[in-house]
């Protein structure tokens, strides 16, 4: 494929799905000179797209329902673009381009777009389709578990990653006691490491949260009416609930690129300018395999987005190209900020810094003067920095003294190793490579 | 509030001060406008007097055997032990050890007790290691110890030669002064003559920085020149000198061309002809000396080597012109003035000179008491440790000063100490080197508190005011002594009930038989202060010796008749065979080392160290090393290394010095015991004397330089009251305490063995646990801190010195805590940063008066104040003593450089 498209743009574009990726995807073709004239979206939920991160403080009671909506019904329409909700589609047909839907309706497409996001995962464990059972992903499940909480009583959370612990600390404010189960030894242990989860947990069990990490489940018990009465661990523990939510992960939702025959590993394989193996079919976000990498964080899809978009209009666009991204996490107050391996590895050289009674920490990982990895637990307003440090792959030996004390420590001695091998290079035009910054006025 | 005029006690340029007093607290100093010494100018150690007092660390009950004690029995203890002593071991066997930091009537009355009425010789002073070779070059070539000059000659000079003396930094208000009087008068010249480029070479028109110890060489050369080129002044010579043929022939017996004067003194010769040219043919020439000619083995020669030079010249007794010992000590000259040393008697009287012991003795008779006075002089200062280290001296009596620090081979002198059966110690502050060593500890009064007089390097008496009483049980030391001597049976001789009985006595002493053209004519007569009531006393005005019926407004020069204290009446000059330094290089021992003062210290440190702003010119004890040399000995910038000598190892910090000659090093005289773990100078130094002088060699030492084997080092700043025990020093293989205002700070290194120390661990054993800590162990850092209730108590860094934060932030923690203010979270969170963040730290401070860092300077020049008046003019600093100026003038060089 080559990086700009030769081909005028192809209508219709149909995009499936109406969830952020897609919300954010006709944003970004709106704002393009030649945007593709027909764009017809056809979304699974009766709702147009919302903003998904916002479901947590929803649960809480922290925010009204509208403050999720991105964009109304009638903003579809004012931009020309056509709005399907609550339908399906159930088939491609590559050879005549054209999809199905489940209400049957049959639309045909220049290009195609999936956005079709991912569904939670969900356990092969006995009675996982009991009633009482939920998952904590769109409006609806929040709806349900808001039900739930209202009823007072207690609730088990399974998985103890962000959307894990996002839902238990929503339903906990709700008035529930909560148990968190958490199959590995800490929390998130994707994105911390064992000291930020020890903090983390602590925090969390001082509101009044149960943890249990290394928990393995062994059944939901039925209450005999084909609800869910209680959470059996192996080793025999019982934990009595009223409503059980599962939050382990996702699964992206292949189907039905799987079914049109398009390449599919984990998700559908796209190369760099998010093409399916089918150049007319592109697919995005939770739903697409990159390399060896899906998505469940917005911050690469938001790039993926700004690629698809321009490649859609025929702009010229460097491809997609997997870059690290960080995980920041706020549950009411405790700020979690991470990239980058959780653990260190034999190559690693570990600085930490920890203020156990304030709840502070933070510790990172360098390799061979570059930062790789880190762990901001409670003051994270230096995460952002170090990210980017850590994206430059910058050389941070000349700041290491200050390097955990914050950006401006650290960036006050760059700036001084700067200066200093300005002062000793002989002349400026003696070293090409050195790139001088740009001095204010002396 | 109340303004009361006092004396300075630091050095011997002896300021007026006038002191603020509010509700019983010195709350400010001033210098002193109406004092003319120094015209309202104060340096900064002056100015920081005030923050150097208080109650903390002061000696305040008396301790016999370690035991507190009443009065009472301390006194009974030190009588009786004396007086058992002399049963026993005979009058000889008692010796005392005095400083030029007490008082003239302090000192009047122990010379009197242990000369006159103990009758033990061995009484000698301090002052032994400042000026006793200038005092013997004063004898040798005037017949008495009197310094021609005023401070006012300084500022009349057409010529002003420093040699061995850093002015700028140790008699900063006399530089100032100088610095003055040469922008007044454009034709003034300046030559600097020492080894070591310093501060005062500010203001120098030329710099001859010669080998070290060959100064008398360097002037010998100068008589010939001048007598080589018709240059010697023969009607002066002729009328009032004798000897100049004879110390021509000596000057003579060696090489004496430019050429060979030159090497012999490793100088240009272009550069020595111009100082031979500039002082041979200007009349008014000043010779301002201090120790870097007086601490030799060949001092005395030295400085008649300059006075030679002087009289040969008719350079002397005009005004701008004459030789000028400057004294290191406040009261270095009242020491003299009573007889203080111990090849002295009493007021300028020497056991040699004719009739004085029988003249002395009838005049301290009672109606019946006789004393009974040494028929010869008694051991000097180096001497005197020696016999007792040969167990003749039995009893020392040591007043205001610590032997244990100051004097050459310290360990030697401590052995002594130790095998000494009674060592008695007067002293103010209650943690010194020396106190260990003491059989009976006296508290005695301080300056603020004692009242008295001093007499400073132009021979001018200023009151010292009592301010405000002496804290605890602190009494002042003539009334120590005289309590002693009434418990010895001496009462009546010592029945003072002021110090301006003691003064009156002194006075009259000093003009008994003293009549001019008489054989006791003295030239020490203060008989014109006699008989002066308390309130006269009191109020007494600055006034310069002699003090007479003809003279009763004192007396600003001396010689003006070219009549001098000798005999016949005629000066003298000296013949002086210049020697070489006794401590010899050899391979173990291959650099040259020089010891001396800093600008912000004084002595011990006992005063100056408890004010954080004197402590922050240079906090640890350092080594300062010529660039080219410190690649040759593995040393570099701001790394430890230990410095081997005759008596034993000093470690202290290296410091580049453009300043220094190859081959030769510097380290400060103050570090002692109490601040590190080996930064006593005196350690370095063989015990070689002056044989005229007994005044020991100690700027030229030799010693071998080599980096310190450390893994770590780590900066402690603990809270005062967890600063006790301190026992974290024993692990250290380096450590410096460093008082700050809130805090203490300690520096401290460690071994490769200590190095996988676990410090978290290490904090456990030693402070209350760790509450906050980052930790970089491959980068080998830590900074971790503990905080109790919400108060900081401790902060540690492990690493690099250079990663330090300025501390004043963390200071103001503590002192937060010992407001009892909790930390705020932010503040919490910056902690282990030492900062605000985005706050500019302002670096290491430049300007100790006022307080500036040299990031603001060097941030001030960059903006384009780059000269010393824009940058008063923004920062205030270099607008008060002054002596900053030279650091902002490298710093502009510096920075136009970049």
């Amino acid at each position: 494929m080559p990086p700009h498209s030769t081909q005028a743009p192809q209508d219709p574009l149909v995009i499936v799905g109406n969830g952020m990726a897609s919300h954010r995807l006709l944003e970004a073709l709106l704002r393009q000179p030649a945007r593709p004239a027909r764009i017809t979206v056809i979304g699974e939920e009766p709702t147009p797209a919302y903003n998904r991160i916002l479901l947590s403080p929803l649960l809480a009671g922290e925010l009204e329902r509208d403050t999720l909506t991105l964009r109304s019904a009638e903003w579809y329409a004012e931009q020309g673009i056509e709005l399907i909700l609550g339908e399906r589609v159930t088939e491609i047909d590559r050879q005549a381009q054209r999809l199905t839907t489940d209400a049957g309706r049959h639309l045909a497409y220049g290009r195609l777009v999936l956005a079709t996001g991912s569904r939670p995962a969900l356990p092969s464990l006995p009675g996982i389709r009991l009633a009482g059972v939920h998952a904590f992903r769109d409006l609806n499940d929040a709806a349900t578990l808001s039900d739930c909480a209202s009823r007072g009583g207690s609730a088990v959370v399974i998985g103890g990653g962000l959307l894990g612990l996002e839902a238990a600390e929503g339903l906990r404010k709700r008035g529930m006691a909560v148990t968190l189960l958490q199959r590995a030894e800490h929390l998130m242990n994707r994105q911390l490491d064992a000291t930020a989860a020890g903090l983390l947990e602590q925090e969390l069990v001082g509101r009044g949260l149960e943890v249990i990490t290394g928990a393995r489940l062994a059944a939901l018990e039925d209450d005999g009416q084909g609800r869910v009465a209680a959470v059996c661990l192996e080793g025999g523990r019982r934990l009595p609930t009223d409503c059980v939510v599962v939050a382990i992960g996702i699964a992206p939702n292949v189907e039905p690129g799987r079914a049109a025959g398009l390449a599919v590993d984990r998700a559908i394989r796209v190369d760099g300018y998010l093409t399916t193996s089918d150049p007319a079919i592109f697919a995005l976000g939770e739903c697409c395999q990159f390399e060896q990498h899906t998505y469940g964080l917005v911050e690469p899809i938001w790039r993926q987005v700004e690629v698809l978009a321009a490649h859609l209009a025929g702009e010229a666009v460097g491809g997609y190209a997997e870059r690290p991204s960080a995980t920041r996490l706020k549950v009411s107050g405790v700020s979690l900020y991470a990239f980058g391996p959780t653990e260190p590895g034999e190559e690693h050289e570990v600085l930490a810094y920890h203020d156990p009674d304030q709840g502070d920490y933070r510790r990172l990982l360098l390799r061979e003067g570059p930062l790789e990895g880190a762990v901001l637990y409670g003051d994270t307003a230096p995460g952002p920095w170090y990210f980017a440090q850590a994206l430059a792959g910058r050389d941070l030996t000349p700041c290491r003294p200050a390097l955990l004390l914050g950006a401006a420590d650290a960036d006050a001695l760059l700036d001084a190793s700067l200066d200093a091998s300005l002062d000793a290079s002989p002349k400026p035009e003696d070293s090409p490579t050195q790139t001088r910054p740009e001095k204010e006025a002396a | 509030m109340r303004h009361i005029s006092t004396t300075c006690p630091y050095c011997g340029v002896g300021c007026g001060v006038r002191a603020t007093l509010a509700d019983g607290q010195l709350t400010a100093v001033a210098g002193d406008a109406d004092h003319p010494a120094n015209y309202g100018r104060l340096c900064v150690k002056g100015s920081a007097l005030h923050e150097t007092l208080g109650e903390q660390g002061r000696l305040m009950r008396p301790r016999v055997d370690g035991r507190e004690v009443a009065w009472a029995t301390a006194l009974d203890a030190v009588a009786e032990r004396l007086a058992a002593t002399r049963r026993e071991h005979g009058k000889e066997a008692v010796a005392a050890y005095l400083s030029g930091q007490l008082l003239t009537e302090d000192y009047y009355v122990a010379n009197k007790l242990f000369k006159g009425f103990i009758g033990t010789p061995h009484l000698d002073t301090n002052s032994r290691l400042c000026m006793a070779s200038a005092v013997a070059a004063h004898r040798r070539a005037f017949g008495a110890d009197a310094v021609p000059c005023s401070y006012e000659d300084l500022e009349e000079a057409e010529l002003v030669v420093l040699v061995g003396s850093n002015l700028a930094w140790n008699h900063p208000v006399l530089y100032q002064r100088l610095k003055v009087a040469k922008t007044r008068n454009p034709l003034m010249r300046v030559v600097v003559i020492d080894p070591r480029v310093t501060d005062s070479c500010e203001i120098a028109d030329l710099y001859l920085g010669l080998r070290p110890g060959s100064d008398a060489r360097l002037f010998n050369g100068l008589l010939a020149w001048m007598a080589d080129r018709g240059r010697l002044d023969a009607l002066y010579l002729a009328r009032h000198t004798r000897g100049l043929d004879a110390a021509l022939a000596a000057a003579r017996e060696d090489d004496v061309s430019l050429a060979a004067v030159a090497a012999d003194c490793d100088l240009d010769p272009e550069r020595l002809e111009t100082f031979y040219y500039w002082f041979a043919s200007q009349l008014h020439v000043v010779t301002p000396f201090s120790q870097g000619i007086n601490q030799s083995s060949s001092g005395t020669d030295k400085g008649n080597a300059i006075i030679n030079c002087h009289l040969a010249g008719g350079k002397l007794g005009l005004p701008g012109a004459g030789p000028f010992s400057i004294t290191g000590q406040p009261n270095a000259m009242g020491g003299r003035e009573v007889g203080g040393l111990a090849n002295q008697l009493a007021a300028h009287m020497d056991y040699d000179s004719p009739g004085a012991i029988d003249r002395v003795t009838r005049f301290w008779s009672t109606p019946s008491l006789t004393p009974s006075l040494p028929e010869a002089p008694g051991h000097k200062a180096v001497d005197l440790f020696e016999a007792i280290e040969r167990g003749e001296i039995h009893a020392l009596w040591i007043m205001a000063t610590n032997p244990a620090v100051s004097l050459p081979r310290a360990d030697r002198v401590r052995a002594a100490l130790e095998q000494c059966p009674l060592v008695i110690v007067s002293e103010c502050v209650a943690d010194t080197d020396l106190l260990a060593y003491a059989d009976i500890v006296l508290p005695a009064s301080s300056w603020s508190e004692k009242d008295g007089t001093v007499t400073n390097s132009e021979r001018r008496i200023s009151r010292q005011r009592g301010l405000l009483p002496p804290p605890g049980e602190a009494r002042h030391d003539w009334w120590i002594i005289c309590e002693v001597a009434r418990r010895l049976g001496y009462g009546e001789a010592f029945a003072y009930a002021h110090p301006a009985e003691i003064f009156d006595e002194h006075a009259r002493l000093s003009g008994f038989e003293n009549l001019p053209g008489t054989p006791g004519e003295r030239l020490f007569d203060i008989s014109g202060l006699a008989w002066l009531d308390r309130a006269a006393y009191d109020a007494l005005a600055p006034i310069q010796w002699p003090v007479t019926a003809a003279a009763p407004r004192g007396t600003a020069r001396l010689f003006e008749e070219g009549r001098f204290a000798t005999p016949d009446g005629l000066a003298r000059l000296v013949p002086v065979r210049p020697r070489g330094p006794e401590q010899a290089l050899c391979a173990a021992r291959p650099l040259r080392l020089n010891t001396g003062r800093i600008r912000d210290q004084w002595h011990t440190m006992t005063r100056t160290a408890r004010s954080p702003r004197l402590m922050n010119h240079r906090p640890e004890p350092f080594i300062e090393v010529a660039p080219a040399d410190a690649a040759a000995w593995g040393v570099s910038d701001q790394q430890l290394a230990r410095l081997r000598g005759a008596g034993g190892d000093y470690v202290g910090r290296v410091r580049l010095a453009k300043g220094q000659r190859r081959g030769e090093v510097f380290v400060p005289m103050h570090w002692n015991d109490r601040f590190s773990g080996a930064a006593l100078a005196g350690r370095l130094l063989a015990a070689h004397l002056d044989p005229l002088s007994g005044q020991p060699e100690a700027k030229q030492g030799a010693v071998a330089l080599a980096p310190l084997a450390i893994a770590w080092e780590a900066t402690l700043l603990v809270a005062p009251d967890l600063a006790g025990e301190a026992d974290w020093r024993e692990e250290a293989a380096y450590w410096a305490r460093i008082p700050l205002a809130h805090c203490q700070r300690w520096q401290l290194a460690g071994t490769p063995e200590s190095a996988d120390r676990d410090w978290l661990a290490w904090v456990t054993r030693h402070l209350p646990a760790a509450t906050l800590w980052l930790e970089d162990p491959s980068g080998g850092r830590l900074r971790a801190a503990g905080i109790e209730a919400g108060r900081l108590r401790w902060w540690l860094m492990v690493g690099p010195p250079g990663e330090l934060p300025g501390l004043a932030w963390l200071d103001e923690r503590f002192a937060e805590a010992a407001r009892d203010e909790a930390l705020d979270g932010a503040r919490r969170r910056r902690l282990l940063a030492g900062g605000d963040a985005g706050a500019a730290d302002s670096g290491p401070v430049v300007c100790s008066c006022h307080q500036v860092g040299r990031s603001t300077i060097v941030t001030a020049i960059r903006d384009g104040d780059a000269s010393i008046e824009a940058l008063g003019a923004r920062l205030a600093c270099g607008t008060q003593c002054g002596s900053c100026v030279p650091e902002l003038k490298a710093l502009i060089e510096e920075s136009s450089a970049a």
